[in-house]
């Protein structure tokens, strides 16, 4: 378990990092995402011991990085931006080094083979890593922190410079490590975190924006609860049908989509589902339902609404102290 | 500790700088060896030894210019920081590669010995003891080229900047003798090399001399320890 509690950080005067809090509980892949220059990275570094924190703290597995380094690091596998590898020596001999350094005791050749099985590098085993291409040299990256079993990996951008095969290749691979590693991978990438990640963490200008599964953060984004719902048959019929439905606040109908088929947006209270009646009430009226789907945001739309506009939790705040103030005015 | 030293080892004989370094230490040496030994008909190598000091001012940052300054640069320094190993054992297993080195350099008089002793009874205990002398002040000339590889990226800048003060080290008793402060003057001419160098090319070997070399070279590696834990903290 990472647990990360008030972490800062200053270059100088600048603050990359300003008072984040998050925990990942082992056995979760947890996505790290942000605009480039958000403060990803240097996170990433704070919590794999290579930079230290201005003020706050970091536990690793209960173990404070900056109390026990040692300790702390033996437990961590990561992959920094660029591989730190060491262009002069050969795929053997720098993993040979890393497990020498890393003071590994699980059985040196058996170990290196599997781990070279798992990312794909056997081919490459004996050839000196300054002639390897871009994608076997972050895989090799990947093999070194994999190197010892370390039970969390931290990952930053383990997929750039890779081609679509590859990318593909190492995000099944990172999925089937989150099965026996808790994983916490950074990543602009929206798809990717999508397709790979259990928990989101989303960080602008330094700063936490979204901490939260992608389908809770879109719902809470939402806040309008939306459904985007496409009936047969007369649109003013329809439209009064919807809004018989108790619950139902405003109702929109959109241009036809398909011959005698328009798409209405249905807005609710935000307590009512509605699907359940407005399904009977159609069938009831011998129409169809040929779509239904909830106007929840795509990652995309969150993370431009989180990094363009306010972060989550000051629109909230904001939110409620709107109705507060409204309150006092009645 | 083991692992970084074994690494830099590997590292220095599959590069060219390594040779160009025993090359040129060879190269001296041997000249000197022709001057003192050969020309001189004696089997007396003190003069070689007293030479090679300056020799030794100038190839020693071509040794140490890349240790850390290169690891920063090609940020395999991520690597080093994040694995399990004390700041102390990553500097200590790039000083001790590199002394290795050098006193793999070092073995050339021991031939050059074994080829006087062809003609001439040799004074192996005086070999000995001027070996010993040179390891001692070596090892204190790799840590300062240690600590300055570890204040910047650029190889250049760091053997420049070793050059300098491996000549400022050389200056120390002309330092010295230009502060009328005398109390100061003298504190500034016990920090000498040259004269603490010198005893051991006289057959003296001083326990206080080689403390001072073995205590310099401790110190320097512990502010490039701090210097790497600063970087931290940047």
């Amino acid at each position: 378990m990472i647990e990360v509690k008030n972490l800062c950080k200053y270059y100088g005067d600048k603050k990359a990092v300003d008072d984040i809090s998050f925990t990942v509980e082992d056995g979760i892949i947890l996505g790290f995402l942000g605009p480039n220059g958000a403060g990803k990275s240097t996170t990433m570094n704070m919590l794999t011991g290579y930079l230290s924190a201005t003020s706050g703290q970091a536990l690793i597995n209960g173990v404070d990085i900056l109390k026990d380094p040692i300790k702390a690091k033996e437990q961590i596998g990561y992959l920094p931006e660029i591989p730190p590898l060491y262009l002069d020596m050969t795929v053997k001999e720098y993993l040979d080094f890393i497990y020498d350094l890393k003071k590994c005791k699980s059985p040196r050749e058996e170990h290196i083979k599997q781990i070279c099985n798992l990312v794909k590098i056997t081919d490459v085993y004996e050839r000196i890593i300054k002639n390897l291409s871009k994608g076997y040299k972050q895989r090799v990256g990947l093999a070194q922190a994999l190197i010892g079993n370390p039970p969390i990996l931290i990952l930053d951008e383990p997929t750039v410079g890779l081609d679509p095969q590859q990318i593909i290749d190492i995000r099944n691979l990172i999925k089937k490590l989150g099965e026996r590693h808790t994983v916490i991978l950074s990543s602009h990438i929206l798809s990717e975190i999508q397709a790979v990640c259990d928990k989101i963490v989303i960080i602008n200008k330094g700063k936490i924006a979204a901490n939260d599964t992608a389908e809770n953060i879109s719902k809470s984004l939402s806040g309008d609860h939306r459904i985007i719902v496409r009936i047969d048959g007369s649109r003013d019929e329809n439209i009064k049908l919807i809004k018989g439905i108790s619950g139902v606040v405003e109702v929109a109908a959109d241009f036809e989509r398909e011959p005698g088929v328009f798409e209405y947006t249905i807005e609710t209270d935000g307590n009512t589902d509605i699907r359940k009646e407005l399904f009977t009430r159609v069938a009831e009226k011998n129409r169809y339902i040929l779509g239904l789907k909830s106007a929840e945001l795509t990652l995309e739309d969150i993370f431009l609404k989180v990094t363009m506009g306010e972060n989550i939790t000051t629109a909230k705040k904001e939110k409620k102290q709107e109705k507060k103030d409204d309150g006092g005015k009645k | 500790m083991k692992a970084i030293f074994r690494r830099e080892l590997v590292a220095y004989y599959t590069s060219p700088i390594v040779y160009v370094y025993l090359a040129v230490f060879t190269l001296f040496s041997g000249i000197f060896f022709q001057a003192v030994c050969l020309y001189n008909k004696t089997t007396n190598m003190g003069g070689i030894y007293d030479n090679m000091f300056s020799v030794l001012l100038f190839i020693i940052p071509i040794l140490t210019m890349r240790l850390l300054s290169e690891d920063k640069k090609y940020k395999t320094d991520q690597c080093l920081l994040t694995a399990p190993v004390s700041l102390t054992g990553i500097v200590l297993g790039k000083f001790f590669a590199a002394t290795v080195v050098f006193l793999s350099g070092m073995a050339v008089f021991f031939i050059y010995a074994f080829m006087l002793s062809i003609y001439s009874a040799v004074e192996w205990q005086l070999v000995v003891c001027y070996t010993v002398g040179m390891a001692v002040l070596g090892m204190a000339f790799i840590s300062v080229g240690l600590f300055i590889s570890s204040l910047t990226e650029s190889q250049i800048v760091s053997a420049i900047g070793s050059f300098a003060c491996m000549i400022v080290i050389y200056m120390i008793d002309m330092i010295a003798s230009f502060i009328p402060n005398k109390t100061i003057a003298s504190m500034v001419s016990s920090l000498s090399f040259l004269t603490k160098f010198y005893e051991f090319t006289y057959g003296i070997i001083n326990i206080s001399a080689i403390l001072f070399f073995v205590s310099f070279a401790a110190v320097m590696n512990f502010l490039t320890v701090k210097v790497l834990e600063k970087r931290r903290w940047g």
